[in-house]
């Protein structure tokens, strides 16, 4: 097909997309009239039922626990997918990174990008972790958490610190640190059908004051598994990618 | 009835298509994607709002506060993580692909395998 046979095709099914769209429109309240019920349900009964004012962090790691694990397993199989899509083929081989040879190097970074990358990665890494913590209280939870403090490891390796970025995250201790934050969360879940109560039950106690860190039971503990799953399924999704730039085809050279 | 919301959806829906559809690179092919999934972020969003309403969060406002819909937050969430997901899957397909056939251009892929 050739790309102006593909345009006409694409455009007959974006008209019937929009007229799809048009009709699923006409039926919708509009804008700013959202009819509930359930937004106004959860809204009133969430913070006297966990103690945690972040009802969105509520709704993930207590009412809807279930589909969260599923959700963190999703992640966990891609980054299994993207290990087995890019494992090295026969015909390549991988460069030792602690010997740069004659024919390559590692690029270096400017200065003023080092400067920028080093001087962010000590505040990233506190907000991931502040994140990561307080989704129990304020807008924040493991998911975004996690990712953030991932990027701090980013950084090292946007500085230009290749050697440092593969010696602070070893791929064996990362795959621990993931099997962990994913087991943790199934294990709290598990530890609730222990004590007879239904699975991902919050069996903790919820402390005494609405928004404490300390309050709202298994929510701020599985958002902490969580964060640990998502830093590190990240820093290997990028590991990986990384890892592609070492290799070489067999005969290449 | 308000509208603008959901004609920000339609374009940026129809923009990523437009994009995926004419794409000549896979990598850019995979950030058009992502600018489809963006619109599901928006509609959702879209649909829970509240005219008037706070965020779901009743940190330092007090509790019978009119907030928005939380559940398609939640659901919103679990919109970024699969595509983050989609995204590490399909770059790596990418990096195999070029190492395989030496070409990220969707039409030549085509007649490699065609």
């Amino acid at each position: 097909m050739s790309p102006g046979q593909r345009r006409w095709v694409f455009l007959a099914g974006l008209a019937g997309l929009a007229a799809f769209y048009l009709w699923g429109l006409s039926g919708l309240p509009g804008f700013g009239n959202y009819p509930g019920p359930y937004g106004y349900i959860i809204n009133r009964i969430a913070v006297a039922q966990t103690n945690a004012t972040g009802v969105v962090s509520a709704v993930n790691f207590e009412y809807r626990g279930f589909d969260t694990v599923g959700e963190e397993f999703i992640l966990f199989i891609a980054v299994a997918g993207m290990a087995v899509v890019l494992r090295h083929l026969r015909s390549e081989r991988a460069r030792d990174p602690d010997k740069p040879g004659e024919d390559w190097s590692i690029p270096a970074a400017t200065d003023a990008v080092r400067l920028t990358a080093l001087l962010f990665t000590g505040p990233v890494i506190v907000l991931g972790w502040w994140l990561a913590s307080h989704a129990q209280t304020t807008p924040s939870g493991g998911f975004q958490g996690g990712v953030v403090l991932a990027t701090s490891l980013m950084l090292v390796y946007l500085a230009g610190e290749f050697l440092l970025f593969r010696r602070i995250s070893p791929a064996d201790v990362i795959d621990a640190v993931e099997a962990a934050g994913a087991a943790g969360f199934a294990a709290v879940g598990l530890t609730a059908v222990a004590l007879g109560l239904p699975y991902l039950k919050n069996f903790l106690g919820l402390g005494a004051v609405p928004g404490a860190v300390s309050s709202s039971g298994t929510i701020a503990l599985i958002s902490f598994f969580v964060g640990l799953e998502v830093a590190a399924a990240f820093t290997l999704i990028v590991g990986e990618l990384v890892e592609q730039t070492l290799l070489v085809q067999q005969g290449d050279q | 009835m308000h509208i603008f919301p959901f004609v920000v959806v339609a374009w940026i829906l129809g923009v990523g298509l437009y994009g995926i559809v004419t794409s000549r690179h896979l990598v850019h092919q995979i950030v058009c994607l992502i600018v489809v999934q963006s619109s599901t972020y928006v509609l959702l969003l879209g649909v829970g709002y509240r005219t008037g309403a706070v965020a779901p969060y009743f940190f330092d406002v007090p509790v019978h506060t009119p907030a928005v819909d939380p559940v398609v937050q939640a659901l919103a969430l679990t919109d970024v993580v699969v595509e983050a997901a989609v995204t590490a899957l399909l770059l790596a397909l990418a990096v195999q692909a070029q190492k395989r056939f030496g070409t990220l251009d969707p039409q030549e892929l085509v007649q490699l395998k065609g």
